[in-house]
């Protein structure tokens, strides 16, 4: 029979700790997001080509807003779409 | 010395000397205007993200230049609009890292810093799925040595 001090915890603690998140643009140092480069920009956009908030993306307030000014450009040259559905 | 970028869609039911002299006229009215045509990028016929004009793809054209003023733009823009040819423009100003990301892309630099980016992204979801458990201390030292 198990001893009480044997259980410590009734269930993994490490279930619910999330890894950090961090902006990836300081972390790898690119300081210009081109609006041409549409691969990249879908990573920021959800499957309905809306921009993903910054609580997801964990971008820093600075890049996100390069960001969203780098899709819109995009948007305006159809390098990605203004609406769409299963865009992934 | 100001860095600007003009990226435009040419009509592509035009032929392929037409849409190159549409580039030409722009390329050329630049130079007219003692501006330095830094790089002029030829990114082809593309589909499009959503209709214009009816038409479903364009050809693409990028072109950098720099100049001792902005005077140009208006002109330039004004030009584009009246322009039948050109389907869509934007027109932005290039602060220095984008003068520097530019040129890093001519040299083959950028594809691939961001595919080593977008690689090692690619590196963790996978890791995330199989093994949510182990402490992130090890994942850190794993991606290091990636680098």
């Amino acid at each position: 029979m198990a001893s009480r001090d044997d259980i410590k915890f009734l269930s993994n603690p490490n279930i619910g700790s999330r890894r950090k998140k961090y902006c990836r643009f300081k972390k790898f140092g690119i300081k210009h997001i081109d609006y041409k480069d549409a691969d990249f920009l879908l990573q920021f956009v959800n499957e309905q080509g809306k921009l993903l908030p910054r609580r997801i993306t964990g971008n820093s307030l600075k890049y996100q807003k390069r960001v969203a000014i780098a899709v819109k450009r995009a948007r305006h040259l159809a390098l990605m779409p203004y609406v769409a559905d299963l865009l992934k | 010395m100001r860095h600007y970028e003009v990226t435009f869609i040419v009509d592509p039911v035009l032929s392929g000397d037409e849409i190159k002299s549409t580039a030409k006229t722009y390329t050329d009215m630049l130079r007219n205007e003692n501006y330095n045509i830094v790089h002029v990028d030829e990114m082809g016929l593309r589909q499009l993200a959503y209709p214009i004009n009816k038409r479903s793809s364009g050809v693409y054209y990028s072109v950098e230049f720099s100049g001792e003023t902005g005077s140009v733009i208006n002109k330039l823009e004004l030009a584009l609009r009246r322009d039948e040819r050109i389907m869509r423009f934007l027109s932005i100003k290039l602060d220095k890292y984008g003068v520097k990301y530019n040129e890093d892309k001519r040299n083959g630099l950028i594809g691939k810093v961001e595919k080593k980016s977008d690689k090692k992204k690619s590196d963790r979801k996978n890791e995330r799925k199989p093994a949510p458990k182990p402490t992130p201390k090890p994942a850190p030292v794993a991606t290091k040595e990636e680098e």
